[in-house]
């Protein structure tokens, strides 16, 4: 519970002193922040700046002039003239009691607990506490918990009750999954009965335990703190782009942390972020370059293997022109990877190249006015008066974005979501519809609608008939009010096959509201795959021409397309497919004719450009496994090879200042604007419609060989998610097992009933083997008793 | 009921035992005469709570925190357009020894009510909540059937006697945790989380229950206060010739002859309330006596039979009046196996959150239950007295110094007691005596 502790308007300032020390701080301070002001540290555990104040370790007792009694720094505000004691006779007692009282009944488990080198208690006992405890009586024991594959809770007895853990999920992960359940030393920690910890930010726990009470599972006995070396990072994942400090022990990624980062990240990490490390030494790693002749494969040098691919495509280009060669590339490839694809595509000839693959509506191909961003900077998302999310799986996408949103939300912040149901946000919305997919354009052309005859603005002839609800309508009053407004398109938005209609309705609110319009952003590179013109100039749909040479970088696209079943059917009658890739899959093995072994993002120097267009450099940490080369080494001498110019690169720097210009901290070249804003609103899909959600840890190559990951409820294979009233209009129940059927394909799930699926909808997450025959990730779709 | 005895009593005045509860008999008795004339001559706020400083009313739940005091905390803009404001009724009664609320609430319910109302009318306060631990669920049926009764008889409710004063009065009842006694922990289980004190500041004053202006006072306090107006603060004020105002309920209980609520005007001695109270039982002599609820200093019987029960009184020596429960211990107590039950309290009824209490709690019982079991060590008084020191004042709320006082209090005038044990192994009392005229014991080894 914490409480406001900042008077608004000017803040007043004050004059104190710690040890000694004068300074001047605002009102409303807290002691413990004034004296690190003053480099000053009091000991702390159950503080955190981002938590809510709990005062409860009592560590952080100082003395102050005049009180006859220690008082918390973290919970006392300054006051004018205070004087404040940290090492006092009175506050060096209170300190080595506190410290003994916490090591009374905790477990001597130094030698075999994994916090050890890396423990708050193990420092602060040194610091503060008394050489030696007087505590010679039982010790209480806690059971272990079960709390998932990620984070361990094992050795509960190491429990110091800090209540960080229950803090975080209630006002950080926006789930409360822990908490402290019982009364006086027998209080423990627990899970709710019969669940675990699912939040896909739950990692963040571990770091926050100041004991080893919460540890992280897949690193758990693997190595010592002091083992390791860190290095930093940029996660390849999500487009927020968060700071990684990798740890390395002989040459080996051992653990991912979060580097402190309060632009980007803050201090967190997704789950995703934190654990897809395991991924890097899979057994399903692409170790060296690889051919397949005369239907069998055969591991070649490098050399070998490039000389083919550059008479390949040579050869092909001759045969049936330059515009029978295509590119894909996964957007989580660096900026060096994909600037070099791109140029070494247009240097053959040929524009089709694209990273936008689980894109297939185009229509703004052509029209758009530069790169599409997220239109703010993260940090200015607090200040927002009123934000309007569109067609979004806000904790799926960017579960570090939807944190941010979420204490938005709590303070002035209206925060409103349109999207199609199927998840909660734990975001505390002002308003929250859920529709089909295929009517999601004409809600937001109601929210539209709306706000033009709130403002008394003409109304687009497109939308003269129609009503909207009072949901739509207090959408469109909440952007109407205010200074700093925001209207975000998710994936599911720019991933629909109405996305043109969606980002022109968009813009079009936008600009009557005075808001800002922008992309959540698909992955790491996303913004970075725009400026680097990874996508065809001339637009286009990759897989509707047949393709007789195609390049594919860092993408499965059985899993990550918009439509796997046709990717693979190009892919089949295609004569040559070159895959650069840091694994091998079994589907690869079938359609590649060669394998050329990528280094993933830890093993290769590169660049993300995150959704603020931020630009992030990074170094390789380890060095490539086996033969695998970092992509832009293999792109440039693939260009030589091929005899292109301008393939003289000695670094990836040089690569990435020659297309974003040396020494720029944000990308120039970002415009969510388009040229014509007309919209044609969408036919409505008639009887069941997929809804279909790309489940964060199923979402990239790199993601789907994490073993912990995969081991968590967020993995599980997916299911048929359907309302209660369309269950029973379908006649099923929960717990049946069914077909359902797109186009050629289908695929057998059990049945779930969840009333935040739109009615007529079926939800059926994409990006997975189990459902990879159903083909396109919208549209309608049957469902029949199996 | 055990209302058994006064001395010039007021809140129990009049009373037929739990028979004459109800409204048509409280109102025989002159109740609800002060809520309507409050009213109807629309009295200043601020003049009622010049009255009650007047009587130098102290809060009678243990604290004695001035009432009139903490009435004037609340903001006086009385805006109740960003919110509610509140005015609570302590009735959780936790403190072991302490069953004067119970009755109050059995014999007398209408007078918290009104007492709450016209507190709120003071304080501009516009709902409020009668907390009643959960142990005595009949009498929160009762209080909800008295508040029943207010309401159809237009006490309590919106604006009542034709006026815009308007106070809605709930009961709500605790699960069991004596630390919902305290303030704020009461606050949280009143809004349904775990009952776990808040750090002050902020007060409740400004920011209590759901976040709004809020005054909690004990039962007794609130019951009194129509009294006190009617016969004015200075009136009630001169109801004693002690520092502070009124009368008081005392619960005493333990080696007496007639355990139970007596009500005798702040300052009356001990010993003529013990007479009241039928004297220690059986002529025996008095060993000790707990004066205000076992989170107050023991003393020795004789300094208690030399004190006058007020504040001052008892602060002088060497003790607190607290709640007002009295606790008789005659020679037949072994002070170890009582202290040993009271820390094995503190232990249990810790909510846990902050460390000192938490663990400290858990330590001194096991010492405290080794002492008393014969595996008493050399060290451990001192490090007792020396744990005490680390609890007390290091807390978030008050439970540290309960926790702490007892001990350190015991090991004041008892040491030997416990000497005793660590050298001998066994009681200094010895267990034929312990148990004599015990009902528990049939004469087994074991305790």
């Amino acid at each position: 519970m914490g409480w406001q502790h900042f008077s608004h308007g000017v803040s007043v300032m004050l004059e104190i002193e710690i040890d000694g020390k004068k300074a001047a701080v605002p009102e409303g301070c807290l002691v413990i922040d004034a004296a690190r002001q003053l480099g000053v540290y009091i000991p702390h555990f159950c503080y955190h700046k981002k938590l809510s104040i709990a005062a409860s370790c009592r560590m952080c007792l100082v003395e102050v002039e005049n009180s006859p009694k220690p008082v918390p720094a973290c919970a006392t505000p300054v006051t004018a003239g205070m004087k404040v004691f940290t090492h006092s006779p009175l506050a060096v007692e209170a300190q080595k009691g506190v410290m003994e009282f916490l090591l009374a009944n905790h477990p001597l488990d130094c030698p075999i607990c994994d916090q050890g080198g890396e423990c708050q208690l193990q420092d602060l006992a040194v610091g503060y506490g008394a050489g030696r405890s007087r505590y010679c009586e039982e010790k209480r024991v806690v059971f272990k918990k079960d709390a998932g594959p990620l984070v361990a809770m094992v050795e509960m007895s190491r429990c110091i009750h800090c209540t960080r853990c229950v803090r975080f999920g209630q006002e950080i992960a926006g789930i409360m999954e822990l908490g402290m359940a019982g009364r006086n030393s027998h209080a423990e920690i627990e899970t709710f009965l019969g669940r675990s910890v699912e939040s896909e930010l739950s990692g963040n726990m571990i770091d926050l335990c100041p004991v080893g009470a919460l540890t992280s599972r897949p690193f758990r006995y693997s190595a010592r703190g002091w083992e390791l070396q860190g290095r930093r990072s940029v996660s390849p994942h999500d487009a927020l782009g968060a700071s990684l400090l990798v740890q390395v022990k002989q040459d080996k990624v051992m653990r991912v942390l979060p580097f402190e980062n309060e632009e980007v990240n803050e201090c967190w990490l997704s789950d995703k972020d934190r654990f897809s490390y395991e991924a890097l030494n899979s057994t399903e790693r692409l170790l060296k370059p690889m051919l397949k002749q005369g239907g069998e494969w055969q591991e070649v040098t490098w050399n070998v293997a490039l000389d083919y691919v550059a008479h390949g495509l040579k050869d092909i280009a001759a045969e049936s022109g330059s515009d029978a060669l295509a590119a894909l590339t996964s957007p989580h490839s660096t900026l060096e990877e994909l600037a070099l694809l791109a140029k070494l595509m247009r240097g053959l000839g040929s524009d089709h190249i694209d990273c936008r693959l689980r894109q297939c509506d185009f229509s703004t191909d052509g029209q758009r006015l530069g790169a599409p961003w997220l239109g703010l900077r993260l940090n200015e998302i607090a200040d927002l008066d009123a934000v309007l999310v569109v067609g979004s799986f806000l904790r799926q996408e960017s579960p570090l974005l939807a944190q941010r949103l979420r204490q938005a939300a709590k303070g002035k912040t209206k925060v409103s979501l349109l999207s199609v149901g199927g998840e909660a946000p734990f975001i505390r919305l002002d308003t929250s519809v859920a529709v089909a997919p295929s009517q999601l354009a004409a809600k937001l052309a109601a929210v539209l609608k709306a706000a033009a005859e709130e403002k008394g603005a003409s109304v687009p002839e497109a939308l003269r008939d129609i009503v909207p609800c009072a949901e739509t309508r207090r959408m469109a009053a909440a952007l109407l009010v205010g200074e700093k407004k925001a209207v975000l398109l998710g994936n599911v938005a720019s991933q629909s096959p109405f996305a043109g209609a969606l980002h022109a309705l968009a813009a079009q609110l936008a600009e009557l509201t005075g808001a800002s319009l922008g992309f959540i952003g698909e992955a790491a590179n996303s913004v970075g795959g725009y400026l680097v013109k990874a996508v065809p100039e001339q637009g286009g749909r990759m897989f509707e021409r047949p393709m007789q040479a195609c390049v594919l970088l860092g993408v499965e696209p059985e899993l990550d397309c918009a439509d796997g079943v046709s990717a693979m059917a190009a892919l089949k009658q295609a004569k040559t497919v070159i895959v650069l890739s840091a694994f091998k899959s079994a589907a690869a093995l079938d359609y590649a004719d060669v394998l050329l072994p990528l280094a993933p993002f830890t093993e290769t120097s590169g660049t993300f450009v995150n959704c603020e267009g931020r630009v992030q450099s990074f170094q390789a940490v380890v060095k490539a496994a086996g033969e695998a080369r970092p992509g832009w080494k293999v792109l440039r001498v693939l260009g030589n090879l091929l005899g292109l110019e301008g393939f003289e690169y000695e670094s990836s720097e040089a690569v990435r200042d020659e297309v974003l210009g040396s020494g720029a901290a944000f990308a120039a070249g970002l415009d969510n604007g388009m040229q014509t804003k007309e919209v044609v609103l969408p036919v409505a899909v008639q009887g069941i419609e997929r809804i279909a959600d790309i489940p964060a840890y199923f979402a990239d190559p790199l993601v789907r060989r994490a073993s912990s990951l995969q081991k968590s409820e967020a993995a599980a294979t997916p299911v048929a998610r359907m309302a209660a009233e369309t269950l029973k209009n379908l006649g099923l129940t929960a717990g049946d097992k069914v077909r359902v059927r797109q186009g050629q394909g289908s695929a057998e799930l059990l049945v779930v009933a969840d009333d935040s699926v739109p009615p007529s909808c079926v939800q059926v997450a994409g990006a997975h083997l189990a459902t990879a025959g159903l083909g396109r990730l919208s549209g309608s779709i049957t469902v029949e008793r199996a | 009921m055990a209302i058994l005895g006064s001395i010039r009593p007021v809140l129990t005045a009049g009373l037929d035992g739990d028979k004459s509860w109800h409204l048509q008999d409280y109102v025989a008795r002159g109740g609800y005469e002060m809520l309507k004339k409050v009213i109807n001559e629309r009295t200043a706020p601020q003049q009622i709570i010049e009255e009650v400083k007047k009587a130098c009313l102290r809060g009678r739940g243990g604290a004695g925190f001035p009432a009139g005091n903490k009435w004037s905390f609340m903001p006086k803009d009385r805006d109740f357009s960003s919110g509610e404001r509140y005015i609570i009724c302590n009735s959780d009664e936790g403190e072991p020894g302490t069953f004067k609320d119970r009755d109050l609430l059995a014999c007398n319910p209408h007078a918290v009510i009104e007492g709450m109302a016209i507190a709120a009318y003071a304080i501009g306060a516009n709902r409020g909540v009668n907390y009643i631990h959960g142990e005595i669920f009949e009498l929160y049926q009762r209080f909800e059937e008295a508040l029943a009764e207010a309401r159809a008889a237009g006490f309590i409710g919106q604006n009542i006697l034709g006026s815009d004063f308007c106070i809605e009065i709930h009961a709500h009842h605790g699960y069991g945790a004596y630390v919902c006694g305290e303030e704020t922990a009461l606050l949280e289980s009143i809004e349904g989380k775990k009952g776990q004190p808040r750090f002050k500041p902020p007060f409740p004053a400004v920011k209590g229950l759901y976040g709004r202006p809020t005054t909690i006072n004990n039962t007794e306090t609130l019951a009194a206060i129509p009294f006190l107006l009617k016969m004015g603060g200075e009136a009630f004020f001169k109801l004693n010739d002690s520092a502070s105002g009124g009368t008081k309920l005392f619960s005493i209980s333990g080696h007496v002859e007639r355990p139970g609520n007596y009500e005798v005007p702040l300052g009356t001695p001990f010993a003529e309330l013990l007479a009241l109270a039928g004297g220690v039982r059986g002529g025996r002599k008095i060993k000790a006596v707990i004066p205000g609820g076992v989170s107050t200093p023991v003393l020795p019987g004789e300094v208690m039979l030399a004190t006058r029960l007020d504040y001052e009184g008892l602060a002088e020596a060497g003790s607190m009046l607290g709640s007002g429960a009295i606790i008789v211990m005659d020679e037949s107590v072994c002070m170890v196996a009582a202290l040993e039950r009271l820390a094995w309290f503190f232990h249990e009824e810790s909510c846990g959150q902050c460390t000192p209490c938490r663990e400290g709690t858990d330590w001194l019982y096991k010492i405290i239950h080794r002492i008393e079991n014969g595996a008493g060590r050399a060290g451990d008084l001192d490090l007792l007295e020396k744990l005490t020191r680390n609890i007390a004042g290091r807390t978030i709320c008050a439970f540290g110094e309960a926790a702490s006082l007892p001990v350190q209090s015991f090991l004041k005038h008892f040491r030997h007691e416990f000497e005793y044990h660590i050298e001998h192994k066994t009681c200094l009392v010895p267990k034929d005596v312990q148990w004599a005229g015990s009902t528990f014991h049939t004469g087994s080894a074991s305790c």
